[in-house]
């Protein structure tokens, strides 16, 4: 560039605008909203069936936590939690991570970013940053129904854990919290692999679908015990494993594990997807 | 000037310049050895049948698709090793307008704005604002753009690639589904930007459009370069016709055989008309002294250039086939 040009134009800015404009136009789309609510209605139906019911769930019964919740409110969140994640969790990140680059090649949008130029690599990290941002909000969605519902519709105390230890309201919240932290953490796996395989196609609802039908093979594969030794390698492998942090003390090795785990699949799809995206010619 | 002499001037004078540019897509050959060389400053007629790689030229200029040979320089630098310095100046509309529907006109260039590093957050409503009231669609800027005609959505196109001050402006196809009243409006549109020192490349496979508005033009065929240079010198180097009106018709029509061309005849023997091909080497004066030299009554003579279009679909060949 000469000096003359370096002179009218200005120095490029840290390029905080698109991550902005990124997530702007991600929660202005009616479809994200849809989602969101289909995943708040799934603590709101848990805790409308059984309080509508007239005998409360034995012990044991249904879903993990269920039988605790007519004495606690709060473990509708958990229930909720619990329910969401094999399915309804990673379909909704399938949807947007699977939308990242396919959906913006299909609407003819990705040559105009390219053309910008927002840069490759930046766009490719907005993209992943937007998604891991809808996992956060996904999971924090039925975690924050279902204790919503739950003060709603049930008493709300202290807290028994699993560990017998017994921890106050505000506790509680906190350790929900921390829970929804630990399933974003696990979708953020997914999110990964779900925009490499956004970087395949220009057919975004193909790449939604592969993205998803993986979280379920994987889970598949997870449940042959002929398969254990592959059992440690797969992305679902920790996904419900959250019941350490309801011990006293809590126990972090569940989490360390997930984020050592979360953080390979990670790593390794991000550079496959930026491998795949740096070179791809774009025609779309 | 003759077609072609533009590629003899200096590199630097040069807004895109490409050697060899090759494009293959398996074992079809999109782009084949193009030298194109586009002057600072131009206003430059991309012209071409539908398929003649006229687009996928563009999508390697913008560094959107790698060549598979050639070079390409855009506003003095490579291209794609440059693509950071060299895309903030350049404003592009690619193969049609793409919009996010779910968004308003305004929302959809502040998302494209903001995706550049270059233009400042501070003024990018005021420049949006602007770029919309240049293209004419101020009153539509709150409106989303699933509710446009495709008229509006080439405009906002326009407006895109506006928004910043561009030395290039990258126009592929730019007066696509417009009306008539639109086509006149990027024409003057154009016209400005030129005046104001942009260089303008437009891609078209409408002639009349390049016709009015440019000073070189290129002609594409099959993805080879068939003729490039001014557009004065493109159509200068057609064949010149002499058109001969007359009531003497075979007489004119001996004359002409005398001197070597090939006459063709039309109308009454009471006000005929003859035309033909100007040979090399035969001077307009010298046929009408040879005519009246017989006694060949001349009631006009002209010699005309052949148009544009009728030197496009020399080089191109006619009909609607879109060439493989």
């Amino acid at each position: 560039m000469s000096s003359k040009q370096q002179a009218v134009r200005a120095r490029p800015s840290a390029g905080w605008a698109l991550l902005g404009s990124e997530l702007s136009v991600l929660f202005r789309r009616w479809r994200t909203w849809a989602m969101l609510a289909a995943l708040a209605a799934i603590p709101v139906l848990i805790a409308l069936a059984v309080r509508l019911s007239s005998r409360d769930p034995g012990p044991g019964q249904g879903p993990p936590f269920l039988d605790r919740v007519t004495q606690n409110g709060l473990f509708i969140a958990l229930t909720a939690t619990v329910v969401s994640i094999p399915l309804f969790l990673p379909l909704t990140i399938s949807v947007v991570a699977g939308d990242a680059i396919a959906g913006e090649a299909n609407l003819g949008t990705l040559r105009y970013l390219l053309a910008a130029p927002a840069g490759r690599i930046r766009l490719l990290a907005v993209k992943y940053a937007a998604a891991v941002a809808f996992c956060i909000t996904a999971a924090l969605t039925v975690v924050t129904a279902g204790m919503l519902i739950g003060v709603a519709l049930f008493p709300v105390g202290p807290v028994t854990l699993l560990s017998g230890d017994t921890i106050s309201v505000g506790e509680s919240v906190l350790r929900l919290l921390l829970i929804a932290g630990y399933v974003s953490l696990s979708l953020a796996g997914l999110a990964a692999i779900g925009l490499f395989i956004s970087t395949l196609t220009e057919v975004p609802v193909g790449a939604m679908a592969a993205t998803a039908v993986l979280a379920v093979v994987a889970q598949i594969l997870g449940a042959l015990p002929q398969l254990d030794w592959l059992h440690p390698w797969l992305f679902t492998h920790h996904w419900v494993g959250f019941a350490d942090l309801l011990r006293q003390p809590i126990s972090w090795d569940a989490f360390a594990a997930n984020a050592l785990l979360q953080g390979g699949y990670i790593a390794l799809f991000c550079t496959l997807a930026y491998g795949r995206f740096a070179s791809k010619d774009v025609l779309s | 000037m003759s077609a072609g002499s533009t590629g003899d001037l200096p590199s630097g004078e040069l807004a895109i310049e490409t050697q060899g540019l090759t494009k293959r897509f398996g074992h079809q050959t999109a782009v084949d050895h193009l030298d194109l060389a586009v002057p600072h400053g131009s206003v430059f007629g991309f012209l071409g049948p539908n398929g003649s790689g006229k687009t996928t030229t563009i999508r390697v200029l913008l560094g959107l698709a790698a060549a598979t040979d050639g070079h390409a320089r855009v506003l003095g630098q490579e291209m794609p090793a440059a693509l950071r310095e060299v895309l903030p100046r350049v404003g592009a509309l690619i193969e049609g307008p793409a919009f996010y529907p779910f968004l308003s006109g305004a929302a959809n260039l502040h998302r494209l704005d903001a995706a550049d590093r270059h233009a400042p957050s501070a003024t990018r409503r005021a420049r949006v604002r602007e770029a919309l009231e240049r293209v004419g669609l101020s009153h539509a800027a709150g409106k989303k753009v699933r509710a446009y005609s495709l008229g509006m959505k080439q405009r906002l196109g326009i407006a895109n690639a506006l928004l910043m001050p561009r030395e290039l402006l990258v126009l592929d196809e730019p007066t696509n589904g417009l009306d008539p009243q639109g086509t006149r409006e990027v024409r003057s549109l154009v016209r400005s930007l030129a005046a104001g020192g942009t260089t303008v490349f437009v891609s078209s496979h409408l002639l009349a459009e390049v016709e009015q508005i440019c000073t070189h033009a290129a002609i594409m065929s099959a993805g080879k370069l068939v003729a490039q240079g001014t557009v004065e010198g493109l159509r200068r180097g057609g064949e010149q016709r002499v058109t001969l009106t007359t009531p003497d018709l075979g007489e004119a029509d001996r004359v002409l055989r005398g001197l070597g061309l090939s006459p063709a005849g039309v109308g009454s023997a009471a006000n005929g008309m003859v035309t033909a091909p100007l040979a090399d080497g035969i001077l307009p004066e010298q046929i009408v002294a040879a005519l009246v030299a017989e006694g060949v009554r001349v009631r006009g003579f002209a010699v005309e250039n052949s148009t544009l279009e009728e030197r496009f679909v020399a080089l191109t060949g006619e009909g609607f086939d879109i060439v493989q």
